[in-house]
């Protein structure tokens, strides 16, 4: 039964080695990709609704005792981010089939992307410090060769700084793990947690704890660790950087939540403080980069930066509340920055230039396009009926209730800036006077099907919303309290 | 002799940093393998030196060397020794597609 924690690991992992030896016909590649991401999502989801049903599933890797060898673990939180993830990559993977060039095709594109699905999927399921850094690097490795795939010269000059940035976070990575291993003994995190508790969390532990902070925080693009991520997110081709930024940064706050709402919880008044005023920075700072430019794809690139800023808003308060709404609106935040990504990334091949002076009067041309983006800048900017809405009442209710007034008020005004921000690509691209000189011959229709597809989930995340709370309320529950994570691991 | 271990990381840390704040391209690759070997040096030095034998098992020895910062260390390597080549490589694309090694000239807003 514990076994089928791996199936979200082994099955991209296995596709991506036999796709390699396929690699030059591109109609197999293609059908298999297609036939593999859909299975993959189904066996994901099987394993998630069983997780939610009955509980979490803890794999120990070669039938060692618990802290001697690797677990796997699948707690309700770690499977709901795997299916998102999933669910992310089919639409990512059916537009790849319809937006990348042959050669880009050919030159191992599918293999990289499985390879990357199994990173993300391994770093959300580990037990393990050690192997969330070999995870980190699975997935970071397969996203440098993804990032310089085509090698055009602003590819190679932006994904040198990115890849300098990760290497740099990699081996801050490396040394914390070493740090923690001389003082608790061991990189398993249930016993991890429990050796903290025991000692209460000195001096040194605060330091590493901080330490480590500044690792993910470089991967998940916090203020002021956010000055990579904007360029090197753009210069990619549309389905990449959707991918990357659906999945990559997602990664980075998935591991702060992990880590602060297990092991690092007994000197809040210190670390979770300073993540609501780095929040309040990052909230602020992203979106001033979303206001500042008219670059369609740096808009959106931008906005990653105060999605993060919510999420680790949420961690921060540290109440149920606030950290139901953080996992909401990361699983939101997960699906609609990849719509987002393919809605522009579709304007931009249909009117020739990702420039917003450029453009104008595409909703005579493309309507469903500009009535699917209409709905997708809603649903970031936190309009009632759709998901951002769910997620961000949860995580400012909880703010206000501990307390935290003015950071709260932040949060509600970059709301409205983030939306100015977005609506601006719908105001002046698709309203206006028609600037196409003539009427582009290319159907862009199979480019808007998966980001339909995604949209499709923003909506029932955001209507269905009371059909899922009680699932985010009880994963909310679970972390507040580590004993329970701790218990499931460690008892035989 | 953790003392000394330790001092010795943090000589390489600093010339790694140095490094990396360079503006050619390699001195920054060189830069980024020194971090590296700081890095490992500081796993080896925080699993406690000195402890006794290699972790090998034979008779008549019953003190060992801490065998799981060595298992860390061996991951780590390779993880670095991957990415670095790939590094290389890169940077000796970027050196021909853009002409020019000096990061100062590798700023720009132009897109395709």
């Amino acid at each position: 039964m514990s076994n089928l924690v791996i199936l979200p690991i082994l099955l991209p992992l296995l596709t991506g080695i036999f796709l390699v030896f396929f690699n030059s016909k591109l109609a197999i590649v293609r059908m298999i990709t297609k036939v593999m991401v859909i299975v993959n999502l189904i066996a994901v989801s099987a394993v998630a609704y069983e997780v939610v049903q009955n509980g979490t599933l803890v794999l120990k890797a070669g039938d060692w005792t618990v802290p001697y060898g690797i677990v796997l673990v699948a707690d309700p939180l770690a499977m709901v981010l795997v299916v998102t993830a999933n669910i992310v990559a089919t639409a990512c993977a059916f537009y790849a089939f319809h937006s990348l060039d042959e050669q880009r095709e050919r030159f191992y594109f599918y293999p990289l992307f499985q390879l990357l699905i199994a990173g993300v999927s391994g770093a959300f399921l580990t037990g393990d410090l050690f192997n969330l850094f070999v995870f980190f690097e699975v997935l970071l490795i397969a996203s440098y060769g993804l990032i310089v795939l085509g090698g055009t010269k602003e590819q190679f000059r932006e994904s040198f700084k990115y890849i300098i940035v990760n290497l740099l976070s990699s081996i801050l990575f490396v040394t914390t793990v070493s740090f923690i291993y001389a003082v608790a003994g061991t990189v398993n995190m249930a016993q991890l947690a429990e050796r903290v508790g025991e000692v209460e969390q000195g001096g040194i532990l605060t330091t590493i704890a901080i330490l480590l902070f500044l690792v993910f925080a470089t991967k998940g693009a916090l203020f002021p660790l956010y000055f990579w991520l904007p360029k090197s997110y753009t210069v990619p081709p549309t389905v990449i950087s959707a991918l990357f930024g659906a999945l990559l940064t997602k990664v980075g706050v998935y591991s702060i939540l992990r880590v602060f709402s297990l092991i690092f919880v007994y000197e809040l008044t210190f670390t979770h403080q300073l993540f609501i005023i780095l929040a309040a920075f990052t909230l602020v700072f992203g979106v001033i980069g979303a206001l500042s430019t008219n670059n369609i794809q740096l808009i959106v690139a931008y906005n990653i930066i105060p999605a993060v800023g919510y999420m680790i808003l949420g961690i921060g308060v540290f109440s149920t509340t606030a950290l139901a709404g953080s996992i909401y609106y990361l699983v939101h935040d997960m699906i609609i920055k990849a719509a987002l990504f393919l809605l522009v990334g579709a304007m931009a091949a249909y009117s020739g230039t990702s420039d917003l002076r450029k453009m104008g009067g595409l909703i005579r041309h493309q309507p469903v396009l500009g009535w699917l983006f209409f709905i997708a800048a809603l649903a970031l900017a936190g309009l009632p009926p759709f998901s951002g809405f769910v997620g961000k009442l949860l995580i400012l209710r909880g703010a206000f209730e501990e307390g935290h007034y003015v950071v709260a008020v932040i949060g509600l005004l970059t709301s409205l800036l983030i939306l100015i921000s977005i609506i601006k690509i719908f105001i002046k691209g698709f309203w206006g006077e028609d600037k196409l000189e003539s009427v582009p011959s290319i159907s862009i229709r199979k480019k808007v099907a998966p980001a339909a597809f995604l949209l499709f989930f923003t909506v029932l995340l955001g209507i269905g919303a009371e059909f899922f709370y009680p699932t985010v309320q009880t994963i909310g529950d679970q972390l507040i309290d580590p004993i329970n994570y701790i218990d499931s691991v460690m008892k035989e | 002799m953790e003392i000394i271990m330790s001092v010795l990381a943090g000589l390489l840390f600093t010339a790694g940093v140095y490094m990396m704040l360079q503006k050619q391209i390699l001195k920054i690759v060189i830069g980024t393998a020194l971090l590296s070997h700081g890095a490992h040096l500081f796993i080896i030095t925080m699993g406690k030196l000195n402890r006794g034998n290699p972790p090998i098992l034979t008779e008549d020895v019953t003190k060992y060397a801490d065998p799981l910062p060595q298992a860390l260390i061996l991951t780590s390597i390779v993880i670095s020794f991957g990415v670095t080549s790939f590094l290389l490589v890169l940077a000796y694309r970027a050196y021909q597609t853009n002409g020019t090694d000096n990061m100062e000239k590798l700023r720009g807003n132009e897109h395709e």
